[in-house]
């Protein structure tokens, strides 16, 4: 095993080459073969019936709104929609798949042959898309007696089937060149620019924490001018920051591996989140034949043209563009946006502005508290358990006087910490602002009780000093009082008018 | 009443709606019947009494106030295929693996029987997966020929035939997927039909190959066969291959005892070597005699017809291995090993070893091989090409032909044990009968006649979606036949001790 | 058309998940040479080559249904066919391979 090298010395010596296949679930109500619910987090095996249980005798009928969720994919990557195409069958055995088969497409994809734009460092770079098709998900299995919950060392399985038949997307790069000293930063560029697509079509709420979204990264080294080295392909990479770690490591790994002159075997490896490192699997010489054939218990798809043409017609403006227009509009100045492109948080920002928030604040919020969160935590700020649309909510609470700035930044905690929406929050914490003279009377008192030579100072003429009294106040309230009403209170006591 | 195990299925409906006998009685009188024979027949694997007598006590009280399942075939029995899924009600597909499974769902074709009144007393024997021709493959024991108990009563639906022949019901449910609804026919003087592909829904018809199995009626008379077929036929949303136009007419033309001026084509291919003379013998008297009835008979070729029982034997068992996947010991039916130290692979691999037979075993190997990449072109891809050319032969030949006829089985009914170490030679069983199957268009074998005492049967085939001229001459010949013979040609049958 | 080996099988048996013994294989390797001997005559249909396949006897296309959701089967009735079933899911042996 041979030590890696540190990224940007192995790119200063290797060109790399990258790939990503992207499945998505797609937001269907209904699974891509039979009418089970999709919604996720139900009792296992409660989604369930003969279809998407591959009983004996059961038949697959396809999802329309699947095929046109997926078209409409493919029409926002600029790819061309196929005339006709066919599902296949993909044969090889997994408990997760009630079939031992995954009902796919193979030679005939729905789409082919388009691009995706993606911005890195204000410089945009085109990402070639080979094909987008639709198949079908797998259910998903629970290992036990292992010590890590993971496969190996286990015990047995428990299998749950509810995920099982849900429509899934699958996209997939041409082999991406030319990214020189960053293919992890445009890798991670393109997922995230992928996801904002994917949300933008509602095809899709694409939650990676949840697995609705899930990246195959296909990595490759070779001496500058030389052929494509042998590539390696690391599964189940389910975040937008491990999608940048997985191809960071694998370029730092292959590297340490060429400079000894070692050769890279074409392997699937597998990424696991806490570490950011991936292990080896099965290596491809043994990869499993998977004899595909055009399935016969569906009949082909042949979208018609006009209808294509409409899909085409309605589609949203792409979120680049939208991003330019808006960030125009918002008066943010170049700087503003590119810093928010940089934290990933533009979109998000966008969005809390869509949903009611003063472009200023929406941004104070996702570069500040949120920013710091999502680093806390080791996730991007999009992944934080907290939307745009709450984000929004708070300002708003704020505005009105119902928050004051350090309460709305426990409502953000209490977000986070899953404790709700924050009106939720607020409600559970009873972090509602005091301003009643009543109730503040007391603690007014107290303070000016308390710091005699301070009140001698404000009564003296230094008005300022009243800032020590309030802070006592508010102190003595937990921050819920309304500082402004607290002032007026203690100059009044003081007989000082300003 | 007589008999009412006699009595054909119309004449059964018509005693049961004039109150000379009750549902209750009939479902009784072949209860008992199968007690007496079935010991000696073996064409059950499971009797219903208890929901047999059930359904037909229903039809009794709808009978009684003009309730809507007093349809055609209300209160008239019926064995059904085990590989047609019911309710609760063991399906084994006539395989270990399956032993004991109670199904979740029902069939459509089961429910459109419940729907019309039909008493389905029992589940019939087959070759296991329907992969044989003799029913000798049924992991339960083979099933005797009533003519003959120490012969095949041919396959894969030999039980379905054989209760139909040994009056232990009027009717029954049959799939055919090379002939296993017409050879069995043929060889117990039975009448069966295959109607054209995606005539009758496939939803609930455990698959053997799934672009080739079609569901359809065995009876004593074309005319209950016709009523049987209208009653289990038509669109069914549930099967993307069912078709979505109406029934052909098919009784209407079962009743028109009227084949004058229609055009009969006799297959030159079909014919010769490898067709026992004495069949050939009672196929071209019954030619003849269409001849007399008004029928204009000329010889047609069909010059790839010699290439269908390779096609056949590459399609099916393709389709298969990948169709028989799902037994995997997971989800339902039989696991062996699983002694908590074995891996989920050995187990799923040690219960697919025990679980099917050997003839399931060898098309399961057979298949994946013609799947594998590299013998893909030459096996699967060729044989599908070669289903192109044998449709076209069929539609050249319907140019000059309404229907097209030929021996339905190339031999009378053979000793069992005689072929069950020559797979090629059982095989060669469906010679006739798999051409219809390739190319999707129905087709009905009736008897003509004997041959060293055991029946010979005519097959007839039409045009896809003319499923009613096969009943138009069938009727007409079969009334001309009963005539010389003075009666059905079952009458003939030696009867069964009882 | 290639004599099929003992190994052959045994690879196609594990593809399929088939647990064969060596005189199985061997059975097998024998009677596929057969088969495969006598279905290799599909290759005798030379005009083959310029058709095109056909996979669905019956020609229809753009079969769908509406995304609707329809009941599921009662989990307790699923789950009551299985072989071993624990905390409402199929429990099963120990997987090896990870796909
Ligand atoms: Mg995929
Ligand atoms: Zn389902």
């Amino acid at each position: 095993m041979s030590a890696p090298v540190p990224y940007d010395e192995a790119l200063a010596e290797f060109e790399p080459v990258f790939g990503l296949e992207t499945h998505v679930e797609l937001g269907t109500a209904s699974k891509m073969f039979c009418g089970c619910d999709t919604t996720f987090g139900a009792a296992p095996n409660t989604h369930t019936c003969p279809v998407c249980l591959g009983l004996p005798g059961a038949l697959p009928v396809v999802n329309a709104q699947a095929i046109e969720s997926t078209i409409r994919i493919g029409l926002a990557l600029h790819c061309g929609i196929a005339t006709w195409c066919r599902f296949a069958r993909k044969n090889y055995f997994y408990p997760d798949m009630p079939k031992n088969f995954q009902t796919s497409q193979y030679d005939e994809p729905l789409c082919t042959d388009g691009y995706l734009d993606v911005d890195v460092d204000g410089e945009v770079v085109r990402v070639p898309i080979e094909r987008v098709h639709l198949e079908e998900d797998t259910g998903k299995s629970l290992h036990v007696g292992g010590s890590t919950g993971r496969i190996h060392g286990a015990s047995h399985s428990l299998v749950d089937y509810n995920r099982a038949g849900i429509p899934l997307v699958e996209i997939v790069t041409k082999p991406v060149t030319g990214t020189g000293k960053r293919p992890a930063e445009v890798a991670k560029a393109y997922v995230t620019e992928l996801r904002d697509v994917l949300r933008g079509l509602g095809v899709s709420d694409v939650r990676m924490e949840e697995g609705s979204m899930r990246c195959d990264v296909n990595v490759s080294l070779n001496l500058p001018g030389r052929e494509w080295g042998t590539r390696s392909e690391t599964k189940n990479v389910n975040s937008l920051r491990s999608v940048e770690r997985a191809v960071r490591s694998e370029v730092e790994r292959q590297a340490g591996r060429l400079r000894r002159g070692e050769r890279i075997v074409q392997e699937t490896r597998h990424f696991h989140e806490d570490t950011g490192m991936s292990t080896s699997g099965r290596s491809k010489e043994e990869a499993t034949d998977y004899r595909y054939f055009p399935e016969p218990d569906l009949v082909p798809i042949a979208p018609d043209r006009a209808w294509v043409a409409e899909l085409a017609a309605g589609l949203p403006e792409a979120p680049s563009l939208h991003r330019k227009r808006m960030t125009a509009s918002l008066g943010l100045s170049e700087l503003d946006s590119q810093a928010m492109v940089n934290a990933g948080v533009l979109g998000l920002v966008l969005d809390t502005v869509g949903a009611g928030a003063p472009a200023a604040e929406a941004r104070n919020w996702w570069l500040g508290a949120l920013a710091q969160a999502a680093n806390a935590r080791g996730v991007d700020a999009a992944e934080l358990p907290i939307t745009p649309g709450e984000v929004a909510r708070l300002v708003a609470l704020v505005a009105d006087g119902k928050l004051t700035a350090g309460l709305a930044k426990q409502v953000v905690d209490g977000v986070l910490a899953g404790e709700g929406r924050p009106d939720d929050v607020v409600e559970a914490r009873g972090l509602a602002v005091v301003s009643d003279e009543g109730a503040l009377g007391k603690a007014v008192d107290d303070a000016l009780a308390a710091q005699p030579d301070t009140a001698d100072k404000v009564r003296g003429g230094k008005v300022q000093a009243v800032g020590a009294l309030v802070g006592a106040v508010m102190k003595a309230t937990r921050g819920q009082a309304d500082a402004a009403v607290v002032r007026r209170l203690l100059l009044e006591r003081l007989g000082v008018d300003e | 009443m007589s008999d009412l195990t006699r009595l054909t299925a119309v004449e059964t409906a018509a005693a049961i709606a004039s109150g000379q006998a009750s549902a209750v009685e009939v479902a009784q009188a072949h209860l008992d019947r199968i007690a007496a024979v079935d010991g000696a027949v073996h064409a059950f694997l499971h009797v219903d009494a208890e929901g047999a007598l059930a359904q037909a006590a229903r039809v009794d009280a709808a009978i009684g106030d003009r309730h809507s399942l007093t349809g055609p075939l209300a209160g008239v029995p019926l064995a059904l295929k085990d590989v047609i899924v019911t309710r609760g009600v063991p399906t084994t597909a006539g395989s270990r693996i399956l032993e004991g499974w109670r199904p979740p769902y029902d069939a459509t074709v089961t429910e459109r029987l419940r729907a019309a009144g039909v008493v389905v007393l029992g589940k019939t024997n087959m070759d296991e997966f329907a992969m044989g021709s003799s029913t000798e493959h049924s992991a339960f024991g083979p099933t005797s020929n009533p003519w003959d108990l120490t012969r095949i009563p041919g396959g894969s639906g030999g039980g379905s035939a054989a209760a139909v022949a040994a009056y232990e019901a009027p009717l029954a449910i049959g799939t055919d997927t090379g002939g296993s609804i017409r050879q069995p026919a043929a060889v117990t003087g039975t009448v069966g039909v295959k109607p054209t592909y995606g005539g009758v829904s496939r939803y609930g018809l455990i698959a053997f190959s799934s672009s080739l199995d079609q569901a359809g009626p065995c009876a004593r008379t074309v005319l209950d066969a016709a009523l049987l077929h209208e009653a289990v036929a038509g669109h069914d949303p549930r099967d993307s291959t069912s078709i979505d136009a109406p029934v052909p007419p098919v009784v209407e033309a079962a009743r028109k005892l009227d084949v004058t001026g229609l055009r009969i084509g006799v297959v030159k291919e079909l014919s010769g070597e490898g067709y026992d003379p004495g069949v050939q013998e009672r196929f071209d008297e019954a030619v003849e005699l269409l001849q007399e009835l008004g029928a204009t008979v000329t010889e047609v070729s069909c010059p790839h017809f010699g290439f269908a029982l390779p096609a056949y034997y590459l399609i099916a068992p393709s389709e298969a291995s990948s169709n028989l996947a799902r037994f995997d010991s997971v989800r339902y039916g039989l696991r062996v090993g699983d002694d908590g130290a074995a891996s989920l692979e050995e187990v799923m691999s040690a219960t697919r070893a025990a679980g099917f037979g050997d003839e399931v075993k060898r098309r399961i190997i057979l298949g994946t091989y013609a799947l594998s990449s590299g013998y893909y072109d030459a096996y699967y891809g060729q044989a599908q090409k070669v289903r192109t050319l044998i449709t076209r032969d069929f539609t050249s030949a319907f140019e000059n032909a309404d229907v097209l006829v030929s021996p339905a089985a190339p031999t009378v009914a053979f000793p069992i044990g005689a072929k069950i170490d020559d797979p090629l030679a059982m095989y060669r069983q469906d010679l006739a009968t798999i051409p219809s199957n390739l190319y999707g268009g129905p087709a009905m074998s009736l008897p003509v006649g004997l041959s060293e005492g055991l029946p010979v049967g005519l097959q007839v085939m039409a045009p896809t979606m003319r499923d009613d001229v096969l009943y138009q001459v069938g009727g007409a010949l079969e009334a001309a036949l009963h005539d010389r013979w003075g009666g059905p040609l079952l009458a003939s049958a030696p009867e069964l001790e009882v | 058309m290639p004599e099929i080996t003992r190994e052959q099988v045994a690879h196609l048996a594990r593809l399929s998940r088939l647990a064969l013994d060596d005189s199985e294989l061997d059975g097998l390797a024998a009677q596929l040479d057969v088969i495969l001997g006598a279905v290799a005559q599909i290759s005798a249909a030379t005009d083959a080559a310029d058709v095109p396949p056909t996979t669905h006897a019956v020609p229809v296309e753009n079969v769908t249904r509406p995304d609707v959701v329809a009941p599921s089967l009662d989990r307790d009735e699923v789950l009551a066919a299985a072989p071993a079933a624990e905390d409402g899911r199929f429990r099963v042996p120990r997987i090896l391979d990870v796909e």
